[in-house]
């Protein structure tokens, strides 16, 4: 048998930022107590008329310029029929055969087609209610439902789980710079959904795709994807056929569970929705949308590349983390571009320390940060000790030059007759690899230093200490 | 002393203005009326009278068919899965028309969710025909025309998808007119067809329709993205001939499938209308013919979308006990719906499913491109095109329901116009007997003009109702 | 025509349980309409566009500006059954 590749394509769900809802005046909800965000337009109350919110479609085209889409003149909304108790009409407005936004391309990765379309609202399971005996009951709240919602379809031109992470990655990075969404998986406000087909390397037969669904984390959808591939090559393998089926991935246990199968699939019954008009996308509109672009996080990374000297992946790194990106770029602005690599390299430290938070919101500001990248550069503080100075300012905030004094942190250098005495110590404590740095052999003198960091806890400059070695066994 | 009932809404408007009338009197007078009414004209009668307010319509109060949305007042489309609901807002239409001085007064009997032509369909017993209680007062805004007819409400709104105002007024002996889709706000209207559904007013003569009208039309309302700001202006009828008038009869609409008794009228009033100085020729809407076909898609098939919000979550019946989710929607719709709204709903999905939309859907909306681009060209060389507004007169309970086709028939002139969503105005035009022979009955007569040309057409409507003079006094006994 | 299947496929689709004399009838009245309705199958519509909206009207947008909502009483008061200030349902789960 052939060896086979996988083909993916993403298809992903943001809620937009916007102050109401996308066919109604209700405030999006954060929080709020159930179905206190709700009107007869998103209840679906008999007689409520959807209205288009043209913030909505103005970040749809931001969304689709961004991502080099053509937008179409004309573009019209049809309805979506389906019955579910979070569906308010029995159908969703969404776009089908003219889209506002099609083609496209991001790193590499074609678009298919970027869409506006309502959020359902929230379905919440209670379990069994006291008042119906021996019935299961859900609850319907519908502060969510009528979200804006875009939707973004790649062509399936991912080629691995990994690929797949990064670029969503990326995605996520782009749709944070424009400011139209808060792209937060865990809060759903960025929802991917993956297919997943297997074919003979060197083919171009897309074989029987499966939809991975819901996953909300970068990390499941790359385990989820690679989950699917593995279920499907095992399918293949042994002489079956993959049957076409929407999958959902349960990361506790790393299993695939069929959600629907295609003999239950619906037909949505698509038709042009008659309480809209057609949007006419406007010169005027697209040139606002590409004014309200800043710099696209590609072109960010880019530039910290050619202008401020960082590596490819150094600067990938903080330009698809916009929230990096932009810590970084306020920390320059203290130090100054100069110190734009040693900085790049201690937000990696930083990042080690708080994860997936934004450093904006951490108790390091980007003043002090600069400070201790500085004074790490002056040979002020040793690596090792700025790091424990960094634990601090995580933990608690404050000043660096503060926290060395209050420490006792900063470096002992030369000036200090301390680390002389202390080398001379580390020099009479190991005699035999005093005599083989004596002798030539530089390996040896991993052992002094080593001795006297232990003994400074890291504060005196390593090269420091290397002369003093020489200097001293030299004598 | 006034005999109240015998003024029309805008001389009675005129005689509060002057002070010789009380608008509570007017009120209590229709409210008793209305109340006391044995024809099964309305749904729901006010009990108290409203504060007196001052607008241009002076405080004569208005019947409202069932569909439309009245904040705290029942509104159930005629439907048994809408029984005793109260939205908590109010339609646009029904808002505007309060603050211009036209109260709420009751709501009207209509075929469930406006399918129908004969109110027969009505989840709450059929209305009769004030001129022949054996017989229908048309559909779906039955109750609407039964009640103005009948001098049970002073005038009335009612909408027309395919032909919803102007047949009951045709078979109620009043003035309905449809006027130009978008013209007036659908916010509040539940729906039967979205790209069809249009509110108009249903009223005793063509000047009372045009004071109606005046005030439903204007700046365009936001909470409705199809409705527009109204070009020009509608003003109060005053004309008397028709020089200069340009009639077009269309061949299609005027000759085959009607009664005799129609024709007879409607051939007497073109003969009149020359007499006015307007010029009569035939003209020829060629895809007239398939007009019936693409509306029985594409109003089913909105409409089957439309529907599916009556599932019994949020408001309305549920079914009791439902052993599970699919039972509670399958079992609420069921018992909600009638058999014409199941019938429509069925035909309507049928349409739009899997492997059958082009074929049905799609081929209904190009037809609708054809039949709109037929008047287009008819306009260039007519003012109007003037055809029968129904094929027959008013029939008898029961005569019709037993055949769905039948029944789409009575929509044959109307539905062109709704299909190419320019505005049409029914008249009164005299009587004639039913086929088997009996008591005389109303008979209408159907002006079509272009989009937003209300005004234009109740002008000649006016010239042709002076010329008419049709009696309406007997329905109102 | 509509056969039996399609039928009731259809009252599926459109969530409508029907008795078994609603199936039988039903079959009958939607294939004797579909058959005056095909009369359209029969006319030439080549290159004739379809129409949605009769109304030459676009651009009819709403600002981003919020409107009251309704107090959750009034948004609960016509449910046929209530549970946690929320519209309960029978559980697509179970």
């Amino acid at each position: 048998m052939s060896e086979l590749e996988a083909v993916i394509g993403l298809e992903i769900h943001t809620q937009l930022k916007t102050r109401t809802k996308m066919f109604c005046g209700c405030e999006l909800s954060f929080g709020e107590p159930p179905n206190t965000r709700t009107c007869p337009v998103c209840l679906g109350l008999p007689g409520a008329l959807p209205v288009a919110n043209a913030r909505a479609i103005h970040f749809a085209l931001m969304i689709g310029l961004a991502l080099g889409c053509e937008v179409a003149p004309r573009s019209i909304f049809h309805r979506k029929n389906y019955f579910y108790p979070d569906l308010p009409k029995g159908y969703q407005i969404s776009q089908y055969d003219e889209p506002i936004c099609s083609g496209g391309e991001l790193a590499g990765v074609r678009l298919h087609r970027v869409h506006l379309e309502e959020d359902a609202a929230k379905l919440i399971h209670v379990g069994e209610s006291g008042r119906i005996h021996g019935s299961q009951r859900s609850v319907v709240d519908f502060n969510r439902g009528g979200t804006p919602l875009v939707e973004i379809v790649t062509e399936p031109e991912l080629r691995s789980p990994g690929h797949a992470r990064e670029w969503l990655t990326l995605l996520r990075a782009t749709l944070r710079s424009l400011g139209v969404s808060d792209v937060n998986m865990e809060e759903g406000s960025l929802r991917a959904d993956a297919n997943v087909s297997l074919r003979p390397v060197g083919t171009s037969v897309l074989g029987t795709k499966t939809e991975l669904k819901n996953m909300n984390s970068f990390r499941f959808i790359e385990r989820g994807i690679a989950a699917e591939i593995e279920r499907q090559r095992q399918i293949i393998e042994s002489g079956g056929a993959v049957e076409q089926e929407t999958l959902h991935f349960d990361p506790s246990s790393g299993r695939l569970s069929s959600l629907r199968s295609k003999e239950e699939a619906e037909d949505y019954r698509y038709f042009p929705e008659p309480d809209l008009i057609p949007i006419a996308t406007t010169d005027e509109m697209v040139s606002a949308a590409r004014a309200d672009i800043g710099e696209l996080p590609l072109d960010r990374a880019k530039r910290f590349e050619a202008d401020l000297g960082l590596n490819a992946d150094g600067a990938r790194n903080l330009a698809f983390r916009g929230e990096l990106g932009d810590y970084f770029e306020r920390v320059l602005g203290s130090t100054g571009a100069e110190h734009a690599v040693a900085v790049a390299n201690w937000i990696g430290q930083l990042v080690a320390r708080i994860g997936d938070a934004d450093p904006a919101d951490t108790n390091v500001t980007p003043q002090a940060f600069g400070a201790l990248v500085m004074l790490v550069g002056s040979r002020a503080v040793s690596g090792a000790a700025a790091r424990e100075v960094l634990d601090v300012l995580v933990a608690e905030g404050g000043d660096p030059q503060a926290i060395i004094d209050a420490r006792g942190l900063g470096s002992l250098s030369r000036k200090d007759g301390d680390l002389a005495t202390i080398v001379a110590r580390a020099i009479a404590a190991d005699p035999s690899a005093s005599e083989r740095v004596r002798a030539g052999n530089d390996k040896a003198i991993g052992a002094l230093v080593g001795a006297v960091m232990r003994e400074t806890r890291g504060r005196a400059d390593g090269a420091e200490v290397t002369r003093l070695i020489h200097e001293q066994l030299a004598t | 002393m006034m005999d109240l009932v015998e003024l029309t809404a805008a001389q009675a408007a005129a005689a509060i203005g002057r002070g010789d009338l009380a608008a509570r009197e007017l009120f209590d007078f229709y409210r008793d009326r209305a109340a006391a009414d044995e024809l099964n004209a309305f749904t729901w009668v006010a009990q108290e009278s409203p504060e007196a307010g001052d607008g241009p319509l002076g405080g004569v109060p208005l019947a409202v068919k069932d569909l439309f949305c009245t904040a705290g007042v029942p509104s159930q489309s005629g439907s048994r899965i809408l029984e005793g609901y109260r939205p908590p807002y109010t339609a646009t239409v029904v808002e505007r028309l309060a603050r211009a001085g036209a109260p709420l007064l009751a709501k009207t009997n209509q075929d469930e969710f406006a399918m129908g032509s004969s109110t027969e369909n009505s989840g709450f017993g059929p209305t009769l025909n004030p001129w022949d209680r054996t017989r229908v007062p048309g559909g779906s805004s039955g109750g609407s025309a039964a009640a103005v007819a009948a001098g049970l409400a002073p005038w009335a709104i009612g909408t027309d998808t395919g032909g919803s105002i102007r047949q009951p007024a045709a078979l109620c002996g009043i003035v309905g007119l449809k006027p130009t889709y978008g013209a007036v706000s659908r916010y509040g209207m539940i729906a039967f067809a979205s790209s069809l559904d249009q509110a108009g007013p249903l009223t005793r003569d063509v000047s009372d329709a045009a004071l109606l009208l005046m005030q439903m039309v204007g700046a365009r309302d936001p909470r409705d993205a199809t409705s527009l700001d109204y070009p020009g202006s509608v003003s109060l009828p005053a004309r008397t001939d028709l020089h200069g008038i340009r009639l077009g009869v269309p061949t299609e609409l005027s000759s085959d499938g009607i009664e005799p008794g129609v024709l007879g009228a409607f051939a007497a009033s073109l003969e009149l209308a020359r007499q006015l100085g307007a010029s009569v020729e035939t003209c020829q809407l060629p895809h007239a013919a398939h007009a019936l076909a693409a509306y029985y898609v594409l109003a089913p098939a909105e409409a089957s979308s439309n529907l599916a919000r009556f599932d019994g979550v949020r408001y309305g019946l549920r079914a009791q006990d439902a052993t599970d989710l699919l039972d509670m929607y399958t079992r609420t719709r069921h018992d909600g719906f009638g058999a014409e709204v199941k019938r429509r709903i069925m035909l309507g999905t049928y349409a739009l499913s899997s492997g059958y939309y082009e074929a049905y859907y799609g081929r209904a909306q190009r037809v609708r491109t054809l039949i709109a681009r037929d008047f287009a060209a008819t306009f260039e060389h007519f003012d109007f095109v003037v055809t029968p507004t129904a094929p027959g007169v008013a029939f008898e309970l029961g005569a019709k329901t037993a055949d769905p086709y039948a029944m789409y028939l009575n929509d044959i002139c109307t539905v062109p116009a709704s299909l190419a969503g320019i505005p049409a105005i029914s008249i009164p035009n005299g009587m004639a007997a039913p086929p088997g022979g009996g008591k005389s009955l109303p008979v209408g007569l159907q002006l079509i003009g272009p989009a937003f040309s209300e005004d234009r057409l109740l002008s000649a409507a006016f010239a042709l109702e002076q010329a008419l003079g049709f009696d309406g006094r007997a329905a109102r006994r | 025509m509509i056969d039996r299947d399609t039928v009731l496929h259809v009252a599926r689709l459109a969530r409508l349980e029907l008795s078994e004399e609603e199936v039988a009838r039903l079959t009958i009245e939607l294939g004797a309409v579909l058959e005056h309705i095909e009369t359209i199958s029969r006319l030439d519509l080549e290159g004739v566009p379809p129409t949605s909206h009769v109304i030459d009207v676009t651009g009819a947008l709403r600002a981003d500006e919020p409107e009251p909502c309704l107090p959750r009483e009034r948004a609960l008061e016509s449910a046929p059954e209530v549970l946690d200030d929320g519209f309960a349902v029978p559980s697509p789960q179970a």
